[in-house]
């Protein structure tokens, strides 16, 4: 579904991504972890269209998304949530999801003005289901910054759900989240696979990352040292290298 | 009376001039090339209703849609800078609007007088009102028909998506990319509504003074232009009226009875203002207050 063939990111003399070959298939919850300052960040920043590439061709259902602009990226089906979460503070958690409403469906030339002045015609039915899954119905009419963390991770990741991607990028959901709030969101990741959606899960935090995805890639350096099943990944002496040359261990969330 | 009937047109056009940044500083552009838009509406439908003969209402909507074009035409190269750099970006380019009717000359002859645009003297005898027997009362009214109107589309807007996303846009420009807004589409937009308000503004005014010339289009005028919707706050469009009221008629004409202290104290006040209302004059919790007095009971919920 999403294909990364030798994907490199520059910054001046730094090389954050250096020639990333990465795939994700459809229905899949693929993991990508990495020291930090290992490139993952850039990796899900470069999709999206926020950084140009250096060099390579990334792919998204066949069509080429290498030079996309962020919300063309976002039209064609993937959406993504920020590690610093980034909210509309000042607008309200209903408004936070209506303006949102990006769906391919709506991009036919006659709907333009009408999705910009009301949103598209299931938009409100779309963000009434995104506040009832992540419980904030009750919030709605609060601004986003008067929300607690826990609902700004939740409303961040409702955002990115309102456009109804095919694809998630989510980096870092889980950082500073207490264990019951990461179990929370394992079973939503779940909920959301067997709904159809296809998930890139950027993350620190192994008890989700271990638990929850099919494959796991990891990344020092800018270059993907392993891939594979998360046991394996576990058992592998690369990834142990890279983590315990970078002072944490493989096994402690880092949160 | 008359000097209420023309307190009144000042805050009326004032009004229209604020609001025209308002759109603008929704998206969290800061753009001193209000006045130079402005200027465009006034010189445009002017000319039109003083060398061409046309009526008002038409000559003021072309005199907006000119702005509007010209502010569409800027917009793209102005707003691929951001913060400050856009500030000194849309000053050049005001200060070149200004420049160009300080050396644009286009007379033609009216009987025995020569008419229209002279350079440095400006802009003479824009005289439809007077010509039509339109009596001040009459202008007034015009001229808050208009600001209603200007109003009353935008209070619309910002109830519709457009204006969330404008506003989402301002606050968050990476974020809002990230939820599918375009957000050259929407700066441009947005820059160039607020070139047809001002363009509008700019026609109103040069019909009323009867008399224009580059120096009323500075760098003054830009600013008051951004000063009113900051100081009334971004959150809804009557914050800009109040805060017109409150620069306009407390503190250039209330106060003018103070004399020399007068220009001092305007500073203080408006700092103050300022401190004392970080989120404007008319701030979402106030627009709160008042929606819960027009509705009570009644469901508030959903847009």
């Amino acid at each position: 579904m999403l294909e990364l063939k030798g994907v490199a990111k520059h910054f001046g003399g730094v090389r954050a991504v250096d020639g990333l070959n990465l795939s994700v298939a459809e229905g899949e919850i693929v993991g990508l972890i990495g020291p930090n300052g290992s490139g993952k960040s850039t990796t899900v920043n470069v999709i999206c269209g926020v950084f140009p590439v250096s060099a390579g061709e990334i792919t998204f259902e066949g069509r080429e998304i290498t030079k996309a602009q962020p919300h063309q990226v976002l039209a064609g089906g993937i959406a993504r949530t920020f590690q610093n979460i980034r909210l509309f503070d000042h607008l309200t958690v209903w408004q936070n999801l209506w303006v949102a409403q990006n769906a391919m469906a709506d991009r036919r030339a006659i709907g333009f003005l009408r999705r910009w002045l009301s949103g598209s015609a299931g938009a409100r039915d779309s963000v009434q289901e995104q506040l009832e899954f992540s419980d904030l119905v009750d919030k709605q009419d609060e601004p986003a910054g008067s929300l607690s963390f826990g609902e700004q991770r939740r409303l961040e990741l409702a955002r990115a759900l309102a456009s109804k991607p095919k694809l998630l990028l989510l980096d870092e959901p889980a950082a500073g989240m207490n264990l019951e709030e990461v179990s929370q969101l394992d079973d939503r990741l779940r909920e959301l696979q067997k709904a159809g959606k296809t998930i890139l899960l950027v993350e620190h935090v192994m008890e989700l990352v271990m638990g929850v995805t099919d494959r796991i890639a990891v990344l020092n350096f800018g270059n993907k040292i392993a891939e594979g099943a998360p046991a394996e990944i576990q058992q592998n002496e690369a990834v142990k290298k890279a983590y315990l040359g970078g002072g944490s261990d493989l096994a402690e969330p880092q949160a | 009376m008359d000097f209420y009937f023309g307190l009144l047109q000042i805050i009326g056009v004032h009004t229209i001039l604020g609001l025209s940044a308002y759109v603008i500083l929704q998206t969290g552009q800061v753009t001193m090339a209000q006045a130079g838009f402005f200027s465009i509406g006034a010189y445009i439908a002017a000319m039109l209703t003083v060398l061409a003969g046309w009526h008002i209402v038409p000559a003021l909507l072309v005199g907006g849609l000119v702005a509007a074009a010209v502010a569409c035409i800027v917009g793209f190269p102005a707003l691929r800078v951001k913060g400050l750099t856009l500030v000194v970006a849309t000053v050049a380019f005001g200060e070149f609007i200004r420049l160009f009717w300080f050396n644009f000359d286009y007379q033609i002859a009216k009987g025995e007088f020569m008419v229209g645009p002279l350079g440095g003297e400006g802009f003479k005898q824009i005289r439809f009102f007077p010509e039509n027997g339109w009596t001040t009362l009459d202008v007034a009214l015009f001229i808050w028909a208009i600001v209603a109107l200007v109003m009353a589309a935008l209070w619309w807007m910002d109830r519709s998506r457009a204006g969330t996303v404008l506003r989402a846009v301002g606050e968050d420009e990476m974020a809002a990319q990230s939820v599918g807004i375009n957000l050259t589409a929407t700066k441009v937009i947005a820059f160039t509504a607020g070139g047809f308000i001002a363009g509008i503004g700019g026609g109103i005014y040069a019909h009323y003074t009867t008399h224009i010339e580059h120096l009323n289009f500075g760098i003054l005028l830009a600013t008051f232009a951004i000063a009113y919707p900051i100081l009334g706050g971004l959150s809804n469009v009557f914050g800009t009226l109040v805060a017109v009221i409150f620069v306009q008629g407390i503190l250039v004409e209330g106060l003018r009875f103070m004399g020399d202290w007068r220009n001092l104290l305007f500073g203080a006040l408006i700092v103050l203002a300022m401190n004392v209302r970080p989120r404007g004059l008319i701030d979402e919790h106030t627009a709160k207050i008042v929606k819960r007095l027009f509705s009570r009971g009644k469901d508030t919920s959903g847009a």
